[in-house]
């Protein structure tokens, strides 16, 4: 582990880092602090890139004026909604296929074709089933959830130990029983392992949602500004979009931490 | 009075397996095994001579090729339920914590979830884990593990307890602190237990009987030996007592000549 003032030392470093790339990105696109040296015209960088200020004031005014609350919350509903509803689904039938090998055999190049698919070419389909509201991005968001559930818990079904599943059976567990108490926590485990990548994907098939055709939502921000050649404003709707999934990753961290308790962490030196 | 059945009988049992390219192994053959009500039996034989089979066989998560098992003078159907299991390997549910896992059985049979706790919180007393009933089971030791899998087997009261070398992974203070503890619980409300081991020492030290089976495949057994020791026992002490060194002799030499026949028959095939 390092020491607390090496992480210190770190952080500093870091921020420095920060602060150096904006400044060498001011400098590069300001149209009157450097002679251009590629561009013929001096605002052509600031076109194609952006400057640094006028980013951070377009985010300024999203959120003083508050128009970006509404978009932020659409992009998060359909982040969740995808996200609940692809995890159901995924336990409901990785659950279903662990368990019952006949239909799995039966099933398995079907699955194996549809997870190699790449499923951002169904967006086309969804909007036109689902229209252009959430309804097609959650459908999106849900494709990409279910896959990572799905072969998780498969996974998560088939590797419960034997003898855990003996001795709950000799214990008196009914198939009901074994079901909620076995492998329902052992899938459960597997899943949670794979939050991260699955709020992610959810988030990934939200926004792309939005991208190829909306009316709400930040990715519908930044197909407007890139309609409207405005390259502030797509940067912008970037560093939203970004700081947004940090802060979904880390509330999914804070979840993990409750949820697992009973697993052990890395170099956790608790026993007695 | 009718003579009472025995509690648990193997009656010529024989267990072969076949495995995915069609062959065919015979673990046990012919085996025959019965236990007493409030008997303490051990079955001790080389490593891999079936004795998990057997056990496998009564507790009826293995149906047998050949023979019969009854329980109480009933034919076993399906899942043994008066029988309780100690598994060799970790059997705890890694998601539940010890209260939990001990109270599992409780909840399964139906008992409401509180009553089911604080019997749980009893039983991790007497096993002398008080005070332990949050920890999940990596955070426990070994041993303490196996005093939660003990609790959570005898707190369902089975009339018949079966035990696969329950306490060959630990370390040897432990394991004649827990086969002490074991044999304290087991006078105070005398099953019938099934003890399997590959320790000579411990079968005599524990048992009022013990079964010698050869090596394996198509194990089978080659003797039959009653402990006359005095009870109660302590398991270190009774083991520097002349009756018990006696014992051991006359044991390990029927094992020995009869190991090494069937070891000489093995190289033969």
């Amino acid at each position: 582990m390092p020491s607390n003032s090496s992480t210190k030392l770190l952080r500093l470093w870091q921020v420095l880092l920060a602060l150096a790339l904006l400044g060498f990105w001011y400098a590069a696109t300001s149209p009157t602090l450097l002679p251009p040296v590629y561009f013929d015209d001096p605002n052509k960088a600031a076109f194609f890139f952006g400057e640094p200020l006028k980013v951070f004031e377009r985010m300024w005014d999203w959120f003083a004026s508050g128009t970006i609350y509404a978009h932020l919350w659409v992009t998060l509903l359909e982040t969740l909604l995808a996200f609940v509803l692809g995890t159901t689904l995924g336990l409901a039938i990785g659950l279903w296929l662990a368990l019952a090998p006949t239909a799995s055999a039966l099933l398995d190049p079907y699955i194996k074709a549809l997870n190699s698919m790449p499923r951002v070419i169904l967006a086309p389909i969804f909007a036109v089933w689902f229209g252009l509201d959430i309804g097609s991005k959650v459908a999106l968001g849900v494709t990409l959830v279910f896959f990572i559930v799905f072969f998780n818990v498969y996974q998560g079904v088939r590797e419960v130990s034997f003898t855990v599943v003996a001795n709950a059976r000799i214990l008196g567990a009914s198939d009901r029983q074994l079901l909620r108490h076995v492998y329902v926590p052992s899938a459960m485990s597997w899943v949670f392992a794979s939050l991260h990548n699955s709020v992610g994907l959810a988030f990934v098939g939200a926004v792309v949602g939005e991208y190829l055709g909306s009316s709400r939502g930040v990715g519908y921000l930044i197909l407007q500004a890139e309609g409207t050649f405005d390259i502030n404003a797509v940067f912008a709707g970037i560093v939203v979009l970004t700081i947004f999934a940090l802060l979904l990753d880390w509330v999914v961290t804070l979840a993990e931490r409750r949820l697992l308790v009973w697993q052990p962490r890395g170099g956790e030196t608790d026993k007695i | 009075m009718p003579v009472a059945a025995p509690a648990l009988a193997l009656e010529n049992v024989t267990v072969t397996f076949i495995s995915p390219d069609g062959g065919r192994y015979t673990a046990v053959r012919d085996t025959t095994l019965r236990v007493e009500p409030g008997e303490f039996l051990s079955v001790v034989g080389p490593t891999g001579c079936g004795k998990s089979t057997l056990l496998n066989v009564a507790v009826g998560l293995l149906r047998p090729s050949a023979g019969r098992v009854d329980v109480f003078g009933a034919p076993l159907a399906g899942l043994n339920g008066k029988a309780g299991y100690l598994f060799q390997t970790e059997a705890l549910m890694p998601w539940r914590t010890a209260r939990g896992n001990v109270a599992a059985g409780l909840e399964f049979r139906g008992v409401e979830h509180r009553a089911a706790f604080a019997r749980a919180d009893d039983w991790l007393q007497r096993v002398g884990l008080r005070g332990f009933g949050e920890r999940y089971p990596h955070q426990l030791s070994g041993g303490m593990r196996k005093r939660v899998a003990l609790a959570q087997t005898l707190i369902l009261d089975p009339q018949i307890i079966l035990m696969d070398e329950p306490f060959s992974a630990l370390d040897i203070q432990t394991r004649q602190l827990m086969e002490n503890q074991l044999l304290e619980l087991w006078s105070a409300n005398r099953k019938s237990v099934v003890f399997i081991t590959h320790d000579l020492e411990e079968a005599i030290s524990l048992s009022d009987r013990v079964v010698v089976l050869a090596a394996g495949p198509a194990s089978h057994p080659i003797g039959e030996f009653a402990i006359d020791l005095p009870r109660p026992r302590d398991v270190a002490e009774i083991r520097l007592t002349p009756r018990f060194i006696e014992l051991h002799t006359l044991i390990w030499h029927a094992m020995k000549e009869e190991v090494l026949k069937s070891y000489a028959q093995q190289q033969l095939h």
